[in-house]
């Protein structure tokens, strides 16, 4: 029999859900966790649960107390939990394109300042990125993004910004993200893409799932122009690279 | 097809029903009633299932004309005056629009949202299984942003059923029941018992999105940042600056604080109606007693049509009611401990 796996923390959020927390920290171990119990549930689904919200550490589980009760649900989660779970999924991969500086990252040149090299470098490395969705949340298809190189860690800005472009591009303290409507951000915003994670009426609604693997590639601002317009109407535009 | 139209509306009104389940985990924000109860109660006057399209008004006055026909609405939720034509229209209660009348509906006196639901309920095009407005996603139907005045809704031609008025529990006061977590770890004992000894009040600048709390600041251990992580209805997050924020139902799906608390279900809605600057405190229950709650707030919810009476009797009820007040007790519109509602003890 395989070796248990140290149990998740059951934190009570109210009467109908609960946080199946596995790490307080980042970590991609804990977050592969996370998508797996996940997946077991959505394969064999515990009678009285309504909804899963997987992020970097926890999956919250949302419940109905009717049908259910905290304990009851508590010991057959842990019982999943515990065990080795199979990989949430075959690992897809997207190429998403980045048109970085100027009046789409206007933070490029100061984050380039701050960490004393130019702006290029700056793109290098955030392109050299092998980045996977550890979640998405706060607003519609904003995805976070665990993998940024190290070098670009550095803490969001004093004050957030009340509004940051849809697309935008951005990292904030060891975090990268993706985001993909115009919403307040304490970000830094190096670019922005043409590709809609989120966009009602098109199929699929939403690009990304957690887990996915992102790599993103510089392209002009003619570009994204041409390729907004494309997005706006339907198109993907990200490249999809399966395993 | 007959019409209603918005005439008048201030700040804040918006068409919301039971909310849009199911997306969280992309991060779309659920929406829906701030007082689930309320709507419910609307709906259920003018035969619609409970969580049914229907309008939430704001704090401000409102006013609706019926047009090219007869609509049977009703209203229930914060109290306000209300007539048609100088004939005054009970909260909890239906009544019938005739083609070319106007219902008035004035401040809400005490509480925040009163819900105005339509017989056939709203009609428009769901995403993701609701007409609920979420402004900042652009998402919602008839109208994806709120009401304004001009905005008409196409409604069923009123049908002759008698009007009818519902019959709510006696209305309870008394603390927000919270149970604590899932973050109260990142808090000592002296700054938790902070949070639950301390008289709170709900800050002006509070919104759909979340009620901002002015009180004592809550310290927490281990500072304010925490890997984000996911929100419900009623998460008691505590950001830097220690004064509490309750997320109401246009939260983001997950949030970067540490959750101290998190109201029990049976009293998001009553939380909502406490208006800005009405002071409250907090009490501590828990999981099992909460769910308890949570299963009677269910069971309070099916039980609605039969708590349906002929508005004939409303006189009795208004006698009730002044009985009442002679024996004491405080059936006040202006006190708004007095209207909440909850679940039966």
């Amino acid at each position: 029999m395989a070796a248990k796996l140290p149990p998740p923390r059951l934190l009570p959020s109210g009467d109908s859900a609960v946080t199946v927390e596995f790490r307080r920290t980042i970590d991609d171990a804990a977050n592969e966790r996370v998508l797996a119990l996940d997946k077991a549930l959505a394969a064999s689904p515990i009678a009285g649960i309504s909804e899963t919200i997987p992020t970097y550490r926890s999956l919250l589980v949302h419940y109905d107390p009717g049908k259910i009760g905290f304990e009851a649900l508590g010991e057959k989660i842990l019982a999943i939990a515990c065990r080795p779970l199979p990989p949430a999924s075959k690992t897809r991969r997207w190429r998403i394109p980045v048109a970085y500086g100027g009046e789409h990252g206007i933070d490029l040149e100061d984050v380039a300042k701050a960490l004393n090299t130019t702006p290029d470098d700056i793109v290098a490395r955030h392109v050299g990125g092998d980045y996977r969705v550890a979640m998405i949340g706060f607003t519609p298809g904003w995805s976070y993004l665990s993998g940024l190189d190290k070098s670009l860690h550095m803490s969001r800005r004093q004050s957030p910004r009340l509004l940051t472009p849809a697309g935008t591009i951005s990292i904030g303290g060891i975090q990268a993200g993706i985001q993909c409507l115009a919403a307040p951000s304490g970000w830094h915003l190096l670019g922005r893409t043409p590709v809609r994670t989120y966009q009602l009426h098109r199929n699929p609604t939403f690009l990304t799932e957690p887990g996915d693997r992102v790599t993103f590639f510089a392209i002009d601002h003619k570009t994204f122009e041409e390729q907004d317009r494309a997005a706006e109407a339907g198109e993907i535009i990200a490249e999809r690279v399966d395993p | 097809m007959s019409r209603l139209v918005v005439a008048s509306i201030g700040p804040a009104s918006s068409v919301q029903d039971g909310g849009r389940h199911g997306a969280q985990r992309y991060g779309l924000t659920v929406s829906g009633a701030m007082d689930q109860l309320a709507l419910a109660a609307a709906n259920t006057l003018v035969g619609n299932e409970p969580f049914a399209a229907a309008v939430e008004i704001g704090p401000f006055g409102a006013t609706f004309a019926a047009r090219d026909g007869a609509v049977r609405v009703a209203i229930s939720g914060a109290p306000r005056p209300a007539d048609i034509a100088g004939r005054p229209v009970a909260m909890d209660s239906s009544v019938t629009l005739k083609d070319g009348e106007t219902l008035t509906l004035g401040f809400a006196r005490g509480g925040a949202f009163t819900y105005l639901a339509i017989e056939g309920a709203i009609k428009g095009e769901p995403v993701f299984g609701s007409l609920a407005v979420n402004a900042r996603a652009g998402l919602g139907s008839p109208y994806p942003r709120p009401l304004q005045a001009g905005d008409e809704f196409s409604v069923d031609a009123a049908s002759a059923t008698p009007e009818l008025r519902i019959e709510l529990p006696k209305p309870v006061s008394g603390p927000i029941r919270v149970v604590l977590g899932p973050q109260d770890d990142e808090f000592d004992d002296a700054n938790k018992a902070l949070f639950l000894d301390s008289e709170w009040k709900v800050s002006a600048t509070s919104d759909r999105m979340g009620y901002r709390l002015e009180g004592p600041a809550i310290k927490h251990l281990h500072g304010h940042n925490i890997v984000s992580d996911g929100t419900v209805n009623g998460s008691i997050q505590v950001p830097g600056n220690g004064a509490p924020i309750v997320l109401m139902m246009d939260r983001g799906t997950s949030g970067g604080y540490p959750k101290i608390a998190t109201v029990i279900t049976a009293d998001v809605g009553r939380l909502a109606q406490t208006s800005a600057g009405t002071a409250f405190r907090f009490r501590a229950v828990t999981i099992a007693e909460a769910q308890d709650e949570a299963r009677k707030f269910q069971q309070l919810i099916r039980s609605l049509p039969d708590r349906l009476r002929s508005s004939d009797t409303v006189e009795l009820n208004i006698e009730a009611l002044s009985d009442a007040n002679v024996a004491g007790y405080a059936v006040s519109a202006m006190d708004a401990g007095t209207w909440q509602v909850a679940a039966e003890p």
